[in-house]
């Protein structure tokens, strides 16, 4: 208990005491200067008829959709490709982990002189090859596929690191029987390797489900939220709510909307994932 | 005929050669035992067989058909895994068909076969179970069973009973040995403990260095071992070794040896065939005996006592320092430091020549 204690005192002044002082706020009307007033369930009756806010739920929940299915498999085929003890792999595994330690202006700084239609190298590509470029940062649905292909490339490396890790724990011999029980490659991946992943399957999907709908540095870099607030993500619209506005309850209001989705999100998918699942640890 | 033929099989890891130009012929239905320290090549040279190693030189037939250019799956053998290599996330049932579905066997068919091999097993209680609910005994018999089902020509066994602990090693030990008269099929069961080898195999392969050492009958080998690798590495406690100097021909058929202490040891060698320089005694424990009264052939300090029951083993020490492995009986009086008379029992001794091959008693007329 006395080892734990440190840990336990930091754990509940910078996390469980924010969390019940911004459940307090959020029934407060109070701005950046202080001085609150409560209000009940005001701030919350205001979010749910506020249109940019449904709609900021809406946009972030396409960018985790589009996001998490996509880099999860990514992650996955390339752990497939480079879970070898070559020098080849080596070199590639850090290659695809190198971009997750650039700070996201970095990133959307590259992605910018990638996506941008006028100067960017796709859109350099498109004219070259005397095509339309796409206007991956002005149109609505392709600005949300500008800040999903960012944040794939952006946040690759961990899932990967995660799967290869996973691949380790396969005993070798599992595969051989599998040779001698005349399984192909491919039912072997299916009946073999992707069961021996799952609970690496299931924690990369709940951590990048948990991340994604966090989605902000990007979304305010790349886009602004733009082109009229189609790419305007939830904590973007926190965001602005608190720093733009300065009204405090209302974003911390939306800010405990946006916890209680992630908690009732990443339940569901444990509580579905792992249900009959016990008694898989043996080998 | 000849049911698994390995014809000049060499294979090397880099610079480091594994197998140097190995040669076996396996008769019909036998249980082979591939014996051998630790890096001498028997594993190697099974998985060969199985096809989860290439080879670099030499052929290998099973039935006549050529076989080291198949898949693994397609060679007609099964194989039980030293750590079970059972699929953890399937059932029991699941783990036997595995192999069977992927052939395509009719689902009838696979059904059958999955709970005749449960029945033989005894596991028909545990198939709808995962393995990592189950001990270290049912596991090997669900790798046994997923063996089974597949019908195979030949049962490769890596060291199958390395992971039992002693009780459950005896007893599937005999279950293996029942199960090989019930299934028309070859085994080669690789292992380093002798007395599985001695106990199940019809013949054994004992390797060392690359190559086969000698290939015979248990008792053959034990009996008769090829050279001094072979009558060191079979039988427990190993045999002594003593160099010793063949004293000149006395018109006798039978070679007679001194030994460093002086001692003079008449064996039932015969002198053709030896070659003339330095030999080596060879005598098991069981050959040399404590001496009560006047027939001591020569004398030994005793340096440790091994009370094993029935009998007592006994590590000493020759007068010129030369240390030999003798046998009294259960209820030895003998103490550490005592000096004893030895009875050496020169009928059963064998020679090694100076390059280490062994020369042995004729049987007695």
């Amino acid at each position: 208990m006395l080892f734990v204690l440190p840990f336990l005192t930091a754990y509940l002044i910078i996390l469980i005491y924010p969390l019940l002082n911004g459940m307090a706020l959020s029934l407060q009307r109070v701005d950046l200067f202080g001085g609150g007033q409560f209000v009940g369930l005001d701030n919350y009756a205001r979010l749910f008829a506020d249109e940019t806010f449904i709609r900021s739920i809406l946009a972030t929940f396409a960018l985790a959709l589009m996001i998490v299915p996509i880099l999860t498999v990514l992650a996955l085929g390339l752990a497939l490709a480079l879970n070898r003890a070559t020098r080849g792999a080596a070199i590639f595994r850090g290659v695809f982990f190198s971009s997750s330690v650039l700070s996201v202006t970095i990133v959307t700084l590259i992605w910018r002189f990638v996506l941008a239609p006028d100067a960017g190298l796709l859109g350099e590509t498109a004219q070259a090859l005397g095509a339309e470029p796409i206007p991956f940062l002005s149109h609505p649905t392709w600005s949300l596929w500008a800040l999903a292909i960012t944040t794939i490339w952006w946040s690759i490396g961990l899932p990967m690191m995660l799967f290869l890790a996973g691949l380790q724990q396969i005993s070798g011999d599992v595969y051989e029987a599998a040779a001698l029980d005349r399984a192909s490659r491919w039912t072997t991946f299916w009946r073999v390797t992707l069961p021996a992943l799952r609970r690496t399957v299931v924690l990369v999907v709940m951590l990048q489900t948990a991340a994604q709908l966090q989605i902000f540095g990007q979304a305010q870099l790349l886009t602004g939220g733009g082109p009229g607030g189609a790419t305007r993500t939830m904590v973007l619209f926190i965001f602005e709510a608190a720093f733009a506005r300065w009204e405090l309850g209302y974003a911390t209001a939306a800010a405990e909307v946006l916890f209680l989705i992630i908690v009732l999100l990443t339940l569901t998918q444990y509580l579905t994932t792992m249900r009959g699942s016990e008694g898989d640890g043996g080998r | 005929m000849a049911s698994l033929e390995l014809t000049n099989i060499s294979k090397a890891y880099g610079a480091t050669l594994v197998l140097d130009d190995v040669s076996l012929s396996m008769e019909g239905r036998e249980f082979l035992a591939f014996l051998g320290p630790s890096g001498s090549g028997k594993s190697t040279l099974l998985r060969i067989i199985a096809g989860l190693e290439t080879l670099d030189a030499g052929e290998v037939r099973l039935d006549g058909q050529r076989i080291d250019t198949l898949a693994p799956g397609d060679r007609g053998v099964a194989m039980v895994f030293q750590h079970y290599a059972l699929y953890p996330h399937m059932t029991v049932r699941e783990n036997m068909a595995f192999g069977l579905k992927n052939a395509r066997v009719p689902k009838e068919e696979i059904e059958s076969r999955v709970a005749e091999a449960a029945r033989v097993l005894e596991i028909e209680e545990q198939l709808d179970k995962k393995p990592g609910q189950m001990s270290g005994g049912q596991r090997q018999r669900v790798a046994i069973g997923r063996a089974i089902v597949k019908h195979p020509k030949l049962f490769l066994l890596d060291e199958p009973l390395s992971n039992l602990d002693a009780a459950l090693r005896m007893r599937t030990r005999i279950e293996l040995a029942q199960m090989r008269n019930r299934v028309d099929a070859a085994f080669i069961m690789v292992t380093h403990d002798q007395a599985e080898a001695m106990t199940l195999a019809d013949r054994i392969v004992v390797m060392n260095d690359r190559k086969i050492q000698q290939v015979g009958p248990p008792m053959e080998i034990y009996a008769r071992p090829a050279n001094t690798f072979v009558a060191r590495f079979v039988g427990s406690p190993a045999m002594t070794l003593a160099p010793a100097e063949l004293l000149a021909a006395d018109n006798g058929r039978f070679a007679s040896v001194r030994l460093g202490d002086g001692s003079q040891v008449e064996t039932r060698v015969s002198r053709e065939g030896l070659p003339g320089g330095p030999v080596q005694l060879g005598l098991r424990p069981e050959n040399v005996h404590v001496a009560r009264g006047g027939e001591a052939s020569t004398a030994a300090k005793v340096e440790l006592l091994e009370r094993l029951g029935e009998r007592t083993l006994v590590y000493a020490r020759l007068k010129d320092g030369q240390a030999i492995t003798a046998e009294d009986e259960g209820y030895s009086s003998l103490q550490v430091g005592e000096t004893i008379g030895l009875r050496i029992d020169g009928a059963s001794a064998h020679l090694f020549d100076s390059e280490g091959n062994g020369h042995h008693a004729e049987a007695a007329a």
